[in-house]
């Protein structure tokens, strides 16, 4: 049974029969989507994609709607967007070589503030730090940038660059709580980087993938890190010993032979503890937490979309409330209920 | 730039396929699609040089699981155009097939020095996605593909 408490916290035992019940489907993107994300309150959706736009999605009488189509700062594809920790701004990252934030703080709308320029060639994601004092991106340049933001938040200025990787890095993403930055890469590893006095340095590699590593999430403790890749395989990395930023991470787990394809997208639900996988077989995965810490599969969500899933996210208030999106041109909104029908919420 | 085969083997083209055709997208049909693809180097097409061949096209044609996988032989070890050669054959397949078709395009094992490092490229949607907004290079592929209606 799944029981919820305040916070609208759910915890799903691993035994219950789940499955995706399909919401709502959001058209308006003109080629691929690449990328879907929630605001930190969970109120707001952004997507964007091959077709040089970000959209903005929020509630209208009960149904998602596009608000706003972000254009004009991109000459080729938008490969992510992300949300500011207080949801205020939104960072979109290019093929073009640059990220763009859009601020909304003034009218409620929002609207291009900076534009970041430095990397070589196309930037593929870009996360800010927890407290949103630092900005993470990287790119096919192989390299990750730190930026830090000036006091007003107005400007931002590169205080790092980071490059460990012998290939494009494809993510970048902060700890929860700690100023640990992560990335994923072309190369097959993970590497974990923190600050020493003021330099930003490589902490620590993770390998074992044995190819590219396409996306990175942490649970909600930040004591685990789930990675998936190429190589149709997800591993969780755990934290060993006390919670500080040069502890040691090491594989607990790795979950192969549930995805037949490549994995591109992960991400671990705060609330509920369930882990979502886009692949390239239309498939969106849904797995649970088990008695012995292990994932057990509890969804598989077949012909998901038309074509490959790009991105899955959860939303961060909304418990089971999970946002997909595919080369079909569709973002699809999905709840996770009971398999006998039943709304958990 | 100088060739770097200069005198490459020349292969007999298969005659037209005749007669009704049940599956259009069976092996012979989806390699009637990449034989005429013209070499980057040679004004000859990669069925003539060998590079693709109807054996070397595999296809899973179920509704729910449509699959092609097409090896690619290039002409010597370190052909330095056997990434332009893979990408040409992927546009074309992603320009002619139904879009339930997952395509994947690798070297013939043991036929390039850098078989494992292209394979992985043209493996990786975002690039190939970021590689066919170059304008300089889909000017290269289409003029690989400009083919002949057989």
């Amino acid at each position: 049974m799944a029981t919820a408490s305040a916070g609208e916290s759910i915890q799903f035992s691993s035994t219950q029969t789940l499955k995706l019940q399909h919401e709502q489907t959001l058209l308006g993107h003109e080629d691929r989507v690449w990328c879907v994300v929630w605001s930190p309150k969970g109120n707001i959706l952004a997507s964007c994609g091959a077709d040089k736009t970000v959209r903005i999605w929020a509630k209208e009488d009960g149904k998602m709607v596009c608000r706003n189509v972000l254009s004009g700062e991109h000459n080729r594809t938008i490969r992510s967007v992300s949300f500011s920790p207080c949801g205020n701004l939104l960072i979109s990252c290019s093929f073009d070589g640059t990220c763009c934030i859009w601020d909304r703080s003034k009218s409620g709308e929002f609207e291009s503030m900076i534009t970041l320029e430095g990397h070589e060639n196309e930037v593929k994601w870009a996360r800010w730090s927890a407290c949103g004092e630092y900005l993470a991106t990287c790119s096919r340049d192989k390299s990750v940038w730190v930026w830090e933001a000036s006091e007003d938040g107005s400007e931002y200025e590169c205080s790092g660059i980071l490059t460990h990787h012998s290939q494009d890095v494809k993510q970048v993403l902060w700890h929860p709580s700690m100023e640990l930055l992560v990335s994923a890469s072309y190369d097959n590893k993970i590497n974990l980087y923190c600050q020493d006095d003021d330099d930003w340095t490589l902490h620590q590699s993770l390998t074992g993938h044995d190819n590219t590593v396409w996306a990175i999430s942490f649970n909600a403790t930040g004591r685990r890190l789930i990675s998936c890749s190429a190589d149709q395989s997800l591993k969780v990395w755990e934290l060993d010993g006390p919670m500080k930023k040069t502890g040691v991470w090491k594989c607990m787990l790795t979950v192969s032979g549930d995805h037949p394809r490549v994995i591109y997208s992960v991400d671990w639900c705060k609330n509920s503890g369930m882990v979502a996988t886009g692949c390239e077989d239309d498939v969106i995965r849904v797995y649970t937490l088990d008695d012995t810490d292990g994932l057990s599969l509890s969804v598989v969500h077949a012909q998901a979309h038309e074509k490959d899933v790009n991105c899955v996210s959860w939303n961060p208030k909304q418990a089971g409330v999970l946002a997909s999106c595919s080369d079909d041109r569709t973002i699809r909104l999905w709840q996770v209920v009971a398999a006998t029908e039943t709304k958990l919420i | 730039m100088s060739l770097e085969n200069i005198n490459p083997t020349v292969c007999p083209k298969l005659p037209p396929r005749e007669g009704k055709v049940d599956d259009p997208f069976d092996s012979r049909g989806i390699f009637d699609l990449i034989r005429c693809i013209n070499d980057p180097e040679h004004p000859l097409t990669l069925e003539e040089l060998s590079v693709v061949s109807e054996s070397q096209v595999l296809v899973s044609n179920e509704m729910s699981n449509s699959s092609v996988h097409v090896y690619f032989t290039p002409t010597i070890p370190g052909c330095s155009m056997a990434t332009l050669i893979g990408l040409s054959i992927k546009v074309q397949l992603l320009r002619n097939l139904p879009s339930r078709f997952k395509c994947c395009i690798e070297i013939t094992p043991g036929t390039h020095n850098s078989e494992q490092a292209i394979n992985k490229q043209l493996a990786d949607k975002e690039r190939i996605a970021a590689a066919l907004e170059n304008p300089h290079l889909m000017l290269v592929i289409d003029q690989c593909l400009d083919v002949e209606i057989v």
